[in-house]
């Protein structure tokens, strides 16, 4: 064979190996890299087309420029969907990191009964936000709902909840937290089995108390999850949809609309693709620039703190 | 003080936590089998006095939930095995193949992450409507085939792995492919268990999407279908919570088989972000 091979004028060899490993590397990736690519890059400048047009989708779009980015710097829904998507991300990240490692280190001790804790607090994390929210408007109904009779034996007086303007957007973090600290808890379990035991046994030689020791020892160690925890969250407080969707639709009186679910409405409700693809897209930049923000800012206490 | 306590005083934090978190999801369940004369009752009852399955035949009989169900198990069934198969191989190539534009492509591949699905839903759809698969079920799970986070996950364990094996069986006559098959992808059954505990949960949890591609009443996912379910007859509670019951009960009781590897992937997505 290899004497055959030897006799082969060189000219004619040399590519074929070579064209058969770039054959074979693409056969291996390029179905999910064309599926992956084809269904996100492309789409998305597309988008971006879409949000220079008026559109709606039937008849021909009218190329319109930057104006319905223009124009959603000045509409109040927009503004107020702002704001409400603002609220809800402010209350739901520290909420849901500080309640995530509160959990963690009660689930972490070695007592009887562990393992049931953690299933339990795991499971409404199992759980679609859909279920969810069909599930919350159930237990929140001001007439026969859990909630208010909880409150009743509290000697709190009734409330409307879901349906109250000023009440709803809190009600709905209040859920939205008892989906997904699930998820901050498990993250946090397992950063706090990876902190070195020497490390503690260390401090508590040299006469730290136990608090010391978690401020100077355990929360240190936790920075890069907090970091990774606060992004993960603010994109998931930022896309919020399910959830509202399911219990008030953006009501009562436009109180829960943010601006996921306002883009939802423009496009899907109204037809305005074009004015719709604009929101996103301001969206889409704003996301990017509070991570990167987030990432930004811990880095740079990082480097003062150590 | 708290010493004399006969236990740890961290069960006064865990307790009633616990029962926060798991007693909503036992009154779904208990509401789907009451009346809706006891579920109008103020104070709630957590109990039903006899069992009732009007709600449940209601939703049997009336709604096309069994077939939002099957749609359901049909279109995760197909994302998790698309996923298995597209993720693991893009992953090996990645890892282990050398090619023209290898590195290109897979910068590219994650850098689609950062873009938001609000961002692709208009165009998305735009094009399923073109191709002619808008309100069909393919529209469901065409988007779920494969993943950046899917390929990028399988990259680092095959990563992860070492070469040796693979080298042997290479200089041995084994092509590429049948050293994968036969080689690799038994080493990467953990790996591949994850994704598809990720790959499920995402599907099957999908609202948004479904909601926009499908109108169909018969093509419904079951999250789709209780979804504008619950908008049309919001007071027959006891069904819509037998159709909760049914669109959550599946992936609790895979969670509780599979307890260990569902945490096992949550905590990992969390490490290795």
């Amino acid at each position: 064979m290899a004497a055959l091979t030897f006799a082969v004028p060189r000219t004619v060899r040399v590519p074929r190996p070579n064209a058969r490993r770039h054959l074979t590397g693409w056969a291996f990736v390029g179905p999910a890299t064309l599926i992956v690519v084809g269904l996100s890059l492309f789409p998305a400048v597309w988008a971006f087309f879409i949000s220079r047009a008026k559109w709606n989708g039937i008849t021909a779009g009218v190329p319109v420029g930057w104006r319905n980015y223009q124009q959603l710097a000045q509409d109040p829904d927009m503004l107020a969907a702002a704001r409400h998507t603002l609220l809800l991300t402010a209350l739901f990240v520290p909420a849901s990191i500080v309640l995530g490692i509160i959990v963690a280190i009660a689930l972490n001790q070695r007592i009887r009964l562990i393992g049931f804790y953690r299933t339990c607090i795991f499971v409404p994390y199992v759980a679609s936000a859909a279920a969810t929210g069909i599930l919350a408007s159930f237990v929140f109904n001001p007439q026969f709902g859990a909630a208010n009779d909880v409150l009743r034996h509290l000697g709190i007086p009734q409330q409307q909840f879901l349906e109250s303007p000023s009440q709803a957007l809190y009600v709905i973090v209040l859920i939205a937290l008892w989906g997904e600290v699930g998820f901050t808890t498990v993250i946090y379990l397992a950063a706090l089995q990876d902190i070195p035991k020497e490390l503690v046994e260390a401090a508590t030689m040299d006469g730290a108390g136990r608090w010391r020791v978690f401020r100077h020892v355990t929360l240190p160690e936790l920075r890069p999850v907090t970091v990774f925890a606060a992004v993960w969250q603010t994109i998931t407080a930022v896309q919020l949809f399910d959830l509202i969707y399911t219990t008030t639709r953006g009501g009562p009186l436009n109180s829960t609309q943010t601006v996921v679910y306002y883009i939802y409405e423009l496009a899907f409700q109204t037809q305005r693709l074009g004015y719709g693809a604009a929101a996103a897209y301001l969206l889409f930049v704003v996301t990017l620039l509070l991570t990167l923000g987030i990432i930004w800012y811990s880095r740079r206490r990082g480097s003062e703190v150590f | 003080m708290l010493r004399k306590l006969p236990f740890s005083p961290w069960h006064l934090l865990l307790m009633p936590l616990a029962l926060l978190f798991v007693l909503p999801l036992v009154q779904m369940v208990l509401t789907s089998f009451m009346s809706n004369a006891e579920i109008n009752q103020f104070p709630p009852k957590l109990i039903p006095t006899t069992l009732h399955l009007e709600g449940w035949r209601a939703l049997l009989a009336e709604t096309n939930a069994v077939r939002w169900l099957l749609n359901s198990i049909l279109v995760s069934a197909v994302s998790v095995v698309a996923h298995l198969v597209l993720c693991s191989t893009a992953g090996y190539g990645f890892a282990r193949l050398k090619f023209a534009g290898r590195g290109i492509a897979f910068v590219v591949v994650v850098a689609t992450v950062m873009i938001p699905i609000q961002l692709l839903m208009i165009p998305t759809y735009l094009m399923f409507a073109r191709i002619g698969i808008v309100d069909t079920l393919a529209a469901a799970f065409v988007p779920w085939l494969a993943s950046a986070f899917g390929i990028f996950m399988m990259r680092q364990f095959f990563l992860s792995l070492p070469a040796e094996l693979e080298e042997a069986a290479l200089i041995d006559g084994c092509g590429r492919w049948r050293t994968f098959r036969s080689i690799v992808l038994p080493l990467a059954r953990p790996a591949m268990a994850t994704l598809a505990v990720f790959t499920l949960l995402s599907s099957w949890n999908d609202l948004l999407w479904p909601l926009i591609a499908i109108s169909d009443d018969s093509r419904f996912t079951l999250q789709v279908g209780l979804a504008t379910f619950q908008g049309t007859r919001h007071t027959e509670w006891s069904q819509l919570m037998a159709g909760n019951v049914l669109a959550t009960m599946p992936l609790i009781l895979a969670f509780l088989l599979a307890q260990r590897r569902f945490i096992a992937t949550m905590s990992f997505s969390g490490l290795k972000g």
